[in-house]
């Protein structure tokens, strides 16, 4: 069997094919040590949840252990192919230190306790903020990385049971203007395309999407589609030159910020040379005019001058979207975590609007997600959504939901927008917020302005809940902590970017006494006596199936309709697309097929926001700007950043992932293979800037801003002057360093607190920051080489 | 002709509303949604009274068109913002606070309509076209305090 070194060559060999041909499959595999695939004594399904492409993969395991994986060749995703961290991230589930018993905070120390102490202490607190101020005292936040089933459990305990507003998950960090997008040009969430779409298009657009590292066997399919005949061309908005702009046929390299301005100067080249689809946009849009006066204020010269180009890649860029024929445009953070984000993915949408790409195979865009399950935290409604894409300032839908649950109308909030995270922590820092229950995730390290964010987490008023499975930078804040089950050891659902739905089984037995996150949350609701308007217990059902079961009940008749599904037919069919209903039991791989959307004004989940304000658009206003549900074309002019380099802080600095880690490293920095790759913070300077620092590559640099400072060894790389980067994973619990001080490793560290007006994105992407030499080339760290031999077969024949 | 009294009153007024917000802004400092929204709508206030400045020059108005910044107290303003982040007294100023640029804001689109029909009546179609550029803008202003006042009073309310 073919074997390649799976770090080193993350997207394998090529099986190389053209336009409308199916993707060849290749199965990758990697087992510990010792393991043979003889010597595996079950395979048991799952899929990817270290990132949002949804990888199709079986577990293996032996004597009650998980001790490798094996990409699925009948996966309509992955076609078998698995990435690095899917290959490794196993493993931090036998990490030596998981988080086996709870814990509870007694005089300032977390000290063990029974499940029982826990609970009670948590209930005992819940009903005394109950008692004083109401539910507007408690707030959740949960994760990207939980199953369907634990999110619509978590929204309904919050909205249904509580009734707090206050209800979101680390999705706003990744997903929350994908969602927004999506929303203010279709009236809902939903991806409009599908990853086949990679195999027909002509033209490929990427806009701040680092697909190489963040959806690396996407990528492999794309490599697939650029050595196969007839190759189609590839565009790439991203101020560095990674792997995809070096794939590129045209890289953009705009300065940080400037996206809305470059959006509107590709969408102005559209019109002012006469390509847009007339009919399509008169047929199912509104807003064209108002789009069209906004983007004449930018021609290419202007939009050059603020984005630091020239005048004729803006030119080129826009003749090659406007002349392509299948078009597909996909976006991500290089977008969604910078200024004016959700303004600069509506133009994305508006692109593919002009043109008529939409519903056709090849043609579409796709608005990323980051998260993996953050599909199911929208679903559901466990982020700022009402359960099943339903509209909050929509009385009926509201109604429409209690009913569901046999709730009294006004147990569910809904006097305004959901609570963000953002606004959450804020209401935290004014004492509003008095418990705040954070699930699978670590606000303490991924969020924008750590030193504000650590005392707001650390005060004593605050109650603090952490569920996770590893004692996190956050956990050490708790006031307690909840050990709890991890993928591959409780069973879910769970829905990747192009809404394609995976069932998880249960491979292996959770460590000690930790339990599955949807026990957990059951539980709470049980010990708070939570009951429907019949006195029954509220929630009702008791385990995952049942709780799925419930989840297609909710979705039934809106756009994200589960009601075709179940696990018997998840065990048969890896990956069916929603919605999949019994009309269309085999799932739906393109939206807005016909023309038609979810927009029409009795239906739509959002009557949508002021793209610079925020503001929510009326009920009536909506009714008289779209009364028969078209596509929505939006526009929005450019604004100065809230941040701007000045003599003091020269630089824009801006933050991102790298293909081995995920998060905050709390799984992957566990994985001895993913760990060894990349150990260390680093920072990314360009040539011509570190040279005018006296930096060398390895050097030990020091970079601030007003908030803190970060210090980095140098990688000298492709990345646009005046421009630094660094990545986003790592903080202080592998290091020796107190989590609850302010440090110099966390790139959060630096950004400053501000979000997308639209999304409430908090933006990663913007700071103004100074960079100095404080050390000379060190040896890099020694770190024990890991085994990182990976088996790739190729399969011959399509097996689909 | 009392045009121009029009464009002057409005100018005032404008002028008025980018300071507020630019003050309220500062004051709000740790209500970063409230911060920067505000600074960016302050942005558009002062693109009308540099408008309205322009134009005022044909009926013989020499108005002024430097914006003041928030006044020698900003940087008093923002530094008392932040200290006070974990009180929750500001929460009732805020509330006061966008319940006062919503009237202003209010009062300005009343002055655009009144401009926009003066203008009309004249047959000034280059002031129309100002009115009917700007006012929008005037709009979102208030529909902004408005939402802000409508997600934020529920927790300060209650707690």
């Amino acid at each position: 069997m073919p074997q390649r070194d799976g770090i080193t060559e993350p997207w394998g060999a090529r099986r190389p094919y053209g336009p409308g041909e199916h993707w060849p499959t290749r199965v990758d595999s990697y087992l510990a040590d010792g393991v043979t695939p003889e010597s595996v004594q079950r395979w048991v399904r799952s899929a990817a949840v270290l990132h949002s492409n949804g990888d199709g993969l079986d577990i293996a395991v032996r004597d009650s252990r998980i001790v490798g994986v094996r990409g699925r060749s009948d996966d309509r995703v992955n076609r078998g192919r698995l990435d690095p961290k899917d290959l490794f991230g196993w493993q931090a589930n036998s990490a030596s230190d998981r988080l086996t018993t709870p814990l509870v905070r007694r005089h300032g120390e977390l000290v063990e306790a029974s499940w029982d102490e826990a609970m009670d202490h948590i209930v005992r607190r819940s009903r005394e903020l109950l008692d004083e101020q109401g539910p507007g005292a408690l707030g959740f936040y949960t994760s990207g990385q939980l199953f369907a089933e634990e999110y619509y459990a978590l929204a309904a305990v919050a909205r249904g049971g509580i009734g707090t507003n206050h209800l979101d998950g680390n999705t706003r960090l990744c997903t929350a203007t994908a969602a927004a997008a999506l929303k203010e040009s279709f009236g809902c969430d939903g991806q409009p395309a599908s990853y086949t779409d990679v195999d027909h298009a002509d033209v490929i657009a990427l806009f701040g999407h680092n697909v190489a590292e963040t959806q690396a066997v996407l990528w492999s399919r794309i490599l697939d589609r650029l050595a196969g005949p007839e190759p189609p061309a590839l565009l790439c908005v991203d101020p560095r030159e990674m792997p995809v702009a070096q794939a590129a046929t045209l890289h953009l390299a705009p300065l940080p910020g400037s996206n809305v301005a470059l959006m509107n100067g590709l969408l102005h080249e559209i019109i002012e040379n006469g390509w847009v689809d007339r009919g399509y946009v008169e047929r199912c849009t509104v807003g064209y005019d108002d789009l069209a006066a906004t983007v004449a204020d930018y021609p290419p010269e202007r939009v050059a001058e603020i984005c630091g180009l020239e005048p004729a890649q803006i030119r080129e860029a826009g003749r090659l979207l406007g002349t392509a024929e299948r078009l597909l445009c996909t976006v991500l953070q290089g977008f969604y975590q910078s200024h004016q984000a959700a303004a600069a993915a509506v133009q994305v949408n508006n692109l593919v609007l002009l043109r008529g790409m939409l519903g056709k195979p090849g043609a579409g865009v796709l608005q990323m997600n980051g998260q993996p399950t953050a599909e199911n935290t929208r679903e559901c409604g466990a982020d700022g959504d009402l359960t099943g894409f339903r509209n909050w300032a929509n009385d009926e839908h509201v109604a429409e939901l209690a009913k569901l649950w046999n709730v009294d109308v006004s147990r569910i909030p809904h006097y305004g927008p959901p609570t963000h995270l953002m606004q959450m922590l804020r209401y935290a820092e004014n004492g509003s917020l008095r418990f705040l229950w954070v699930s699978a995730t670590n606000p303490a390290v991924s969020l924008p302005d750590l030193h504000r964010i650590r005392s707001i987490l650390a005060q004593d008023r605050l109650f603090l809940v952490v569920q996770d499975a590893f004692r996190t930078e956050t956990a050490e804040l708790a006031d307690v902590v909840l050990p709890a089950a991890m993928w591959g050891e409780k069973t879910g659902t769970f829905t990747n970017a192009d809404r394609t739905v995976h069932l998880s089984e249960k491979a292996v037995e959770p460590p000690g006494q930790a339990r599955a996150d949807l026990d957990i949350f059951l539980d709470y609701a049980r010990r708070m006596d939570l009951r429907d308007a019949d006195g029954a217990p509220f929630p009702a059902w008791t385990d995952a199936e049942l709780a799925f079961e419930a989840w297609k009940r909710a979705s039934r008749g809106r756009p994200c309709d589960y009601s075709g599904l179940s696990y018997r037919k998840l065990r048969e069919v890896s990956g069916i697309q929603w919605p999949c209903t019994e009309e269309r039991p085999d799932g739906t791989e393109r939206l807005y097929t016909d023309g038609k959307f979810f927009a029409a004004p009795d239906y739509c989940e959002s009557y949508g926001r002021d793209l610079v304000t925020g503001a929510p658009t009326e009920p009536v206003e909506y009714q008289a700007m779209n009364p028969s549900g078209k596509a929505m074309l939006k526009a929005a002019g450019y604004l100065q950043p809230h941040e701007r380099p000045d003599e003091a802080h020269p630089f824009l600095l801006i933050n991102g992932r790298t293909i081995h880690h995920f998060h905050t490293r709390t799984k992957t920095g566990r994985a001895p293979q993913l760990d060894a790759a990349a150990p260390e913070v680093w920072l990314e300077v360009s040539e011509a800037d570190a040279a005018a620092a006296g930096l060398s590559e390895g050097d030990l640099a020091e970079v601030s801003t007003p908030r803190g400072a970060v210090r980095a060894h140098v990688r000298l790389g492709g990345i646009r002057e005046g421009v630094l980067f660094l990545p986003f994973h790592y903080s202080y619990w592998d290091v020796d360093h107190a989590a609850s001080k302010d440090g110099d490793r966390a790139a959060n560290e630096l950004t400053f607190t501000d979000c997308d007006p639209v999304s409430k994105q908090p933006l990663f992407k913007v700071a103004a920051a100074a960079l100095r030499k404080v050390g000379d080339e060190q040896p890099a760290p020694t770190i024990a080489p890991a085994h990182t031999t990976v088996h790739e077969e190729l399969v011959t024949g399509a097996t689909r | 002709m009392k045009l121009g009294l029009a464009i002057r009153e409005l100018h005032r007024a404008e002028k008025s509303m980018a300071r507020d917000l630019r003050k309220t802004a500062d004051r709000h400092a740790a209500e970063h949604e409230v911060h920067h929204v505000a600074q960016d709508l302050a942005g558009w206030s002062e693109e009308h009274v540099h408008e309205l400045t322009r134009h005022g020059r044909n009926y013989g108005l020499h108005l002024d068109e430097r914006v003041p910044g928030s006044g020698p107290l900003a940087p008093l303003r923002t530094t008392l913002a932040e200290l006070s982040a974990g009180r929750p007294e500001p929460g009732l100023l805020l509330l006061a606070d966008l319940r006062r640029l919503h009237r202003k804001a209010a009062g300005v689109s009343l002055d655009w309509e009144l401009l926009a029909q003066g203008a009309q009546a004249a047959k000034d179609t280059e002031l129309l076209e100002l009115a009917s550029r700007c006012h929008p803008q005037t709009l979102r202003q208030m529909k902004w305090t408005n939402a802000m006042l409508k997600s934020m009073s529920p927790q300060i309310l209650t707690s």
